[in-house]
């Protein structure tokens, strides 16, 4: 009886009819797949992309050479210079990260004490040289000015909960 | 002696002191911010409020005398909330601006803010401005940050010894200034950066440059004087950021001078970092084998009598040892190091020591100078004369120079013919001091350069042990030398030790140099050697082997890079005849390399190997050669023979200053753009700010 059973559905092919119906039914479901890069997913406000160094809304770098995050950094992704400006004020004469080095954990947002130093929502950030990826302190002052709206808008969404 | 009972544990300490000395003496610790145990006790902080037994109130433990029978308790919930309630006051005024202060990392109100304070603050109003107070090119304030300990102000008034440092208006108003706006012109100020528990006052070459935790700390030793202060060199890569003294109490307990601190930027200016030989009359950059090549070329048959070697201020015991076998190798006589032309000898060491020892000096009673400036030929030495003189019962005479010492001197006399007159009988306030000598029971002279190190050098010294047995100032069996020869160079002592004098028939550094300028000496090597004139040397072969492009690397024909004291593993006599090492900090630049490595290897080129292959090999042949120098930090005293040196006629000429510049007083320091701003001010007297009428 058994045997009979399994010849039935060998040659009544049950396993394909079976799959070909699982296929059709999920032809009519919503899809769930993104045609990236014109559609994209959206990010938590907490997502840690690539870094910006940011500055305040009169044009000053908020960025004041504590060295916390260099000191904090797990992979010692960052090196910091600093001098006395010509006003006085402490400011960095060099401020690069190593983005081959570095593991996005999030600690160096985490030290800031002036919201300097963030990582933002920027994720498509891939070069096509590995010296492209060691960033200076020019490279991150302006990633803070193009991607400054997304960045506050996201910390003003995270502040309740810090 | 008072016994207390502190948190239930029975301490005995000795009479006259705190009970915060008796709290530490059990083991207890207790926060302060305004005491310093080398200071006067203030007592203004509150910081160290302890509870005591039918006290209605917490007491100060650094301002309380310890008496017998005290009950004293460190952590009971009073003293928990006295010390918040302190903190609490302190931090109103306080900014918080932690993470741009130089002081952030090491800050004592960080630190006891973190263990005892309280988590956040309830101060809403405004916090008090004051403006920033000009100090000098060494120190930057940022007084919005004191919280008014007046360690500083104690320090300068007391251990500094010169008045400029004060408080104005009281309470919540007071301010720390110098009253009239200008640069703290002691040559110990920088101590008070170390001293300010926060970040108010900082070393202004350090501004903002590193943070403390990502410098290398490396345990050294300073050669900017004889003294041998022990200090700390703060590295970071290639760069020494910072010295910082050690605690050692037998030499500098905690303080150096500014030249100590702030020389380091002399270590990466004008640096000799590659090989030179000089072709068509100008020095060419070569490489290790055409600058030995060339002295090959040059030493090729000139006999050992013709070769003279003189060592400078900063050269190391190792590089000594070599320079001593390179010469024997070769035959030549004409080894000096003693570069300021001093007549003292090696041999009998007695009789070129400080036999009473730098510490030892807190116990002597009465100190005569004879033409000796302590105050900038060994600052440390003079800070201790001062902490004698602040205990009092102490009197101190010159035959020299008048120079403000920070205590009174009483003048005696400017030059030998004093101290013939002094052992005869003498007038007036030599007589007095000459009993005061005799009567004291622990008398001291110290011997300077401006006495030793001139033309009759000798006759002065043999004048000066006769003087020391005149008025018995050596006393074996009460086990007091007072006897003592204050040096300049932190080479000097180890080049005695180990005898790098001229040998027979051999030149000394006068000798030498009026030879090379005649032709009798062919081949000169300068090791370091960069305070004596250098002119004329055209007809000789000069070779100079050292770190910095000083004067003798001017003149020199071959140039052998070498390293500077923070970039090597060396070993420095002080002037007590104490072996100390330092250690390598950070590496030498470029092509350069340690001093008796390169003459280990010109030793192979020119054919006399010397079998001294590593550093433990050397210091095998340093203790074979001065046994002594193999007691690290050991003072081996010296016996006293009382043997008077042989020293010929004594010229009647007032002992002349030795040191016209303190800032700028070899080559490293020459170098350092701090120190010649601090000599343009205090030693020239530029101390005028530019006005708007200035260029």
């Amino acid at each position: 009886m058994l045997a009979l059973d399994r010849v039935a559905r060998t040659v009544l092919w049950q396993e394909l009819v079976t799959g070909f119906l699982m296929t059709l039914r999920y032809m009519f479901k919503r899809k769930v797949t993104l045609n990236y890069p014109y559609e994209k997913s959206p990010l938590s406000p907490r997502f840690r992309g690539e870094h910006a160094l940011r500055r305040y809304p009169n044009g000053e770098e908020r960025c004041i050479a504590c060295k916390l995050c260099e000191a904090i950094c797990p992979a010692q992704a960052i090196t910091i210079e600093s001098e006395p400006r010509a006003d006085g004020s402490r400011r960095t004469t060099r401020y690069d990260i190593d983005m081959t080095k570095c593991i996005y954990c999030g600690f160096c947002e985490e030290a800031c004490p002036v919201d300097a130093i963030v990582e933002g929502p920027n994720l498509e950030f891939a070069t096509e040289t590995r010296a492209e990826l060691f960033y200076s302190k020019e490279k991150l002052l302006a990633n803070g000015e193009r991607w400054e709206r997304e960045i506050a808008a996201n910390l003003a969404a995270d502040a309740p909960y810090r | 002696m008072p016994k207390l009972t502190i948190d239930g544990q029975e301490v005995e300490v000795p009479p006259g002191s705190t009970v915060l000395q008796a709290c530490e003496a059990a083991g207890r610790e207790i926060p302060v911010f305004c005491y310093h145990p080398r200071l006067n006790i203030a007592g203004n902080c509150r910081m160290c409020l302890v509870e005591m037994e039918k006290s209605p109130k917490p007491v100060a433990s650094c301002a309380m005398p310890a008496a017998d029978g005290m009950v004293i308790k460190t952590d009971t919930p009073m003293v928990h909330k006295a010390r918040k309630g302190v903190l609490e006051m302190l931090l109103i005024n306080h900014p918080l601006d932690c993470p741009i202060c130089d002081q952030g990392g090491e800050c004592d109100l960080q630190d006891i803010t973190l263990f005892y304070g309280p988590d956040h603050s309830r101060y809403q109003e405004n916090k008090r401005p004051v403006t920033d107070k000009y100090l000098g090119p060494l120190i930057s304030t940022h007084m919005t940050r004191c919280i008014h300990c007046t360690r500083c102000i104690r320090f300068i008034n007391e251990v500094a010894g010169v008045e400029e440092l004060g408080a104005v208006q009281r309470g919540e108003h007071m301010e720390i200034t110098t009253w009239v706006e200008k640069a703290l012109t002691s040559e110990m100020s920088g101590n008070i950066v170390d001293l300010c528990p926060v970040g108010a006052l900082n070393s202004k070459p350090y501004e903002y440059k590193a943070r403390t935790w990502e410098l290398k700390k490396t345990e050294s030793i300073d050669v900017m004087d004889a003294v041998g202060a022990n200090i700390r060199l703060d590295s970071r890569g290639p760069e020494v950021m910072r010295v910082l003294p050690r605690l050692n109490e037998d030499v500098n307990e905690e303080w150096i001078s500014d030249k100590t601190r702030f020389n380091y930027d002399g270590l990466k200016r004008r640096r000799l970092d590659v090989p030179m030989t000089k072709k068509e009359g100008k020095l060419q950059p070569t490489d290790w084998r055409g600058a030995f090549g060339a002295i090959r070329e040059g030493l090729d048959g000139v006999p050992g009598q013709q070769v003279g070697f003189i060592l400078g201020d900063l050269v190391d015991a190792e590089t000594m040892v070599l320079v001593k076998e390179l010469a024997s190798a070769l035959g030549s006589p004409n080894v000096d190091c003693r570069q300021d032309g001093a007549k003292l000898t090696s041999g009998d060491r007695a009789s070129y020591l400080f036999n009473t020892g730098i510490g030892r000096l807190e116990e002597s009673d009465a100190v005569l100078l004879v033409g000796a400036n302590p105050r900038w030929e060994a600052p440390l030495v003079n800070t201790r004369l001062r902490k004698r003189y602040r205990q009092g019962g102490f009197k101190v005479g010159r035959v020299g120079p008048a120079f403000d010492l920070t205590y009174p001197v009483e003048e005696l006399g400017a030059g030998p013919e004093t101290l013939t007159a002094m052992i005869d009988q003498g007038l007036g306030s030599q007589i007095a001091f000459a009993d005061v000598l005799r009567a004291a029971s622990k008398p001291a002279m110290i011997v300077g350069p401006g006495a030793y190190a001139r033309a009759d050098g000798g006759a002065v010294l043999a004048l000066a042990h006769r003087f020391a047995a005149a008025f018995n100032i050596v006393r074996p069996d009460a086990g007091w030398n007072g006897f003592n020869i204050l040096h300049t160079a932190a080479s000097r002592v180890g080049g005695l030790e180990l005898g790098l004098v001229p040998g027979e028939g051999g030149l000394d550094v006068a000798g030498m140099l009026a030879a090379a300028r005649s032709g009798e000496i062919k081949v000169l090597f300068l090791v370091g050697a960069d305070e004596v004139d250098l002119s004329g040397l055209e007809k000789s072969f000069v070779i100079y082997v050292g770190s910095h492009g000083d004067a003798g690397a001017k003149v020199a024909d071959v140039i052998l890079p070498g390293a500077a004291y923070a970039e090597k593993n060396a070993t420095y006599v002080n002037m007590e005849g104490r072996p100390q090492r330092s250690k390598l900090a950070i590496f030498p630049p470029g092509e350069a390399k340690e001093d008796w490595k390169i003459f280990r290897a010109l030793s192979e080129v020119l054919g006399h190997t010397i079998p001294l292959n590593a550093l433990p090999e050397v210091r095998g042949r340093m203790a074979e050669l001065a046994p002594t120098l193999a007691r690290i930090d050991e003072v081996v005293p010296a016996a006293w023979t009382g043997a008077i040196p042989v020293g010929g006629d004594v010229v009647n000429q007032a002992f002349a200053p030795a040191i016209e510049d303190f800032y700028l007083t070899n080559p490293i320091a020459r170098a350092s753009g701090i120190l010649q701003e601090c000599s343009r001010l205090f030693v020239d007297g530029h101390d005028v700010k530019a006005t708007g009428t200035h260029g």
